[in-house]
């Protein structure tokens, strides 16, 4: 049950189903929807929770029609471009989002998963601690990246975007895994504290600057590295190995492949220990 | 009850809890994979002098290593858990680390852990550092050919020790022959290994001597050369005994084992299959030979 396929039949069964009534380019902070929030709860009820439209309070059924009952699984739909906070602090279940997302997706959710068939917005999965968050398509700024002020971001959970992902991808992170599909913006890693980040397109410019430990893959193109990086070694680091063994394994990738292979150790940030590492895959393989 | 003529004695072997842990050893290609796993299970005969019994298996076919490597699964027995522990940190130590490309990790899922991995770490010296992946930590320790990678716990379980057969044979060519087939049999059954060289063991042994301060002794009623001055248990024309002990991760695996070990050992030349037991007064397990081959 591991793959984007398989997680969009599973949710095509009993759950609830919230449809966004009408477009609007209004904020809504809908941290209300959640599986945890939805436990025990009929469609009445959970129409009844508050969700703030702008600065003013509403309740969810005001914004959504809401179908179905079963926290378990929870599919929303529509423009939710505009929507923010779906699955915030989430621990449990699993949500499907058809279409394009709001911004702070699934931020400090420590369970379950949240599967995006489209686009999502800045901080996906914000100081989450455990769980899944699959976004098909792009994502935006700061996946997984701690917010404004906080010493450390993701804690654990693993993040897999299927496109690209903007800038500060994995700020700050201190576990977990990220892994960008396509491109990535500038200074992915930054300030990281330990964790993983993959990218299998273009890594953007000044990856880990900051980095006390932790690991940046770049899989494809990588930029000239900040001079506080050194060169360590060619080789073929076996752990890399078990991460793709197991992302194949679970179906996370839907088919694609992160290639194994040669790659270039660099250590730092020496600027912040450099306990740090960013790897790069010799391309001529 | 015969089996091509050889046949199976009335009786049954006696086995005994042990503490059973499984590892995965990989690596670049499965010459060193084996190399490192077979290094790791060395010396591991028999718990009276070696600290613990150990030997191999090779992964099932649709078993895939952790990193995807080739690999072999080595399996360890003990009569304890802290037992466990230090043999496999001097093992994996010693003779998995020191082997290169090679990775160690846990075979097994289970509730009770020895830590591994945890201590290994500190040969990093500082610049060790950990991965934890799918709730398993894995270590990466810096070594002269890139980083050894080895899990920071392995499992233990309740396994048995001790099942045994006895193949008495007119010549030892025929009882080699025997034991051969049998061992091959046996290696097909995974969760089980057969600790002494090649599998077999000609020094059987008995839990007395004559000797004061030697617990055990020369198996003297099977050694043929001692016969008419010992009490012999050989009967006439037998001039070869081989034994085959086996281990495994559970009772099942020790006794699908040794069926396909008796049943594969019945060639010409054989005599007779026995076992050996101590009246069923000590172990907690035991293996009937004739309902194993009957089932």
């Amino acid at each position: 049950m591991g793959c984007i396929a398989c997680a969009a039949l599973a949710l095509d069964g009993a759950g609830v189903t919230l449809t966004r009534k009408e477009s609007s380019s209004i904020p809504v902070e809908a941290d209300s929807i959640c599986p945890d929030r939805f436990v025990g709860l009929g469609p009445t009820e959970i129409a009844a929770l508050p969700v703030f439209y702008g600065r003013r309070k509403v309740e969810l059924g005001d914004l959504f029609d809401v179908e179905g009952v079963g926290a378990d699984n929870v599919t929303v739909s529509g423009d939710l471009r505009a929507v923010k906070k779906i699955g915030q602090g989430m621990s449990m279940g699993r949500v499907a989002v058809t279409g394009d997302v709001g911004p702070h997706l699934g931020a400090y959710m420590s369970g379950g998963e949240i599967v995006v068939h489209g686009d999502a917005g800045d901080w996906v999965g914000a100081h989450m601690s455990g769980g899944r968050i699959v976004v098909q398509g792009n994502a935006g700024h700061f996946p997984g990246a701690a917010y404004s002020g906080e010493p450390h971001g993701v804690r654990g959970g693993t993040i897999i975007v299927g496109g690209d992902a903007g800038r500060e991808v994995g700020g700050r992170m201190r576990r977990g895994l990220i892994v960008v599909l396509g491109d990535t913006g500038d200074f992915a890693g930054a300030g990281m504290l330990a964790g993983s980040i993959f990218v299998g397109g273009r890594l953007g410019g000044r990856p880990g600057a900051g980095m006390k430990r932790g690991t940046i893959v770049a899989f494809g193109e990588a930029p000239e590295l900040l001079p506080t990086f050194r060169y360590a070694c060619s080789y073929r680091p076996v752990f890399l190995r078990c991460y793709l063994q197991s992302l194949e394994a679970s179906g996370l990738l839907d088919g694609r492949v992160l290639p194994d292979g040669e790659f270039r150790r660099y250590v730092g940030d020496m600027n912040s220990g450099g306990g740090g590492e960013v790897l790069v895959r010799d391309q001529s393989q | 009850m015969h089996i091509n003529g050889v046949q199976i004695e009335d009786t049954f072997a006696e086995a005994f809890g042990m503490w059973g842990s499984r590892l995965i050893v990989t690596g670049d290609d499965l010459g060193w994979a084996r190399t490192a796993a077979e290094a790791a299970t060395g010396f591991a005969t028999s718990i009276i002098g070696c600290g613990c019994e150990a030997g191999t298996n090779d992964l099932a076919p649709d078993e895939q290593a952790p990193d995807g490597r080739p690999g072999m699964a080595a399996l360890v027995f003990t009569t304890s858990r802290k037992n466990m522990e230090a043999q496999l940190l001097q093992r994996v130590g010693q003779a998995v680390m020191t082997s290169a490309t090679s990775a160690c990790y846990d075979g097994l899922v289970a509730e009770e852990r020895v830590k591994v991995g945890g201590k290994l770490r500190y040969f990093g010296d500082g610049f060790q550092r950990s991965k934890l992946l799918d709730g398993r930590r894995l270590w990466r320790v810096p070594v002269m050919d890139g980083e050894f990678v080895v899990e920071e716990s392995f499992s233990v379980v309740q396994g048995v020790g001790g099942g045994n057969f006895f193949m008495m044979a007119h010549s030892l060519t025929a009882a080699l022959a025997a034991a051969r087939a049998a061992v091959a049999a046996m290696r097909m059954v995974r969760g089980a290994i057969m600790p002494f060289p090649g599998g077999v063991v000609r020094s059987g042994s008995k839990i007395s001597s004559r000797y004061k301060g030697q617990t055990v002794s020369s198996n003297t009623p099977y050694c043929p050369t001692l016969r008419g001055q010992e009490d012999s248990a050989l009967k006439e024309g037998e001039n070869a005994v081989l034994e085959i002990v086996v281990d495994g991760l559970s009772e099942a695996a020790v006794a699908e084992a040794m069926r396909v070990g008796i049943v594969a050992a019945c060639l010409p030349g054989v005599t007779r299959i026995s076992a050996g037991n101590y009246g069923g007064s000590l172990g907690k397990f035991r293996f009937a030979l004739r309902e194993l081959v009957s089932t």
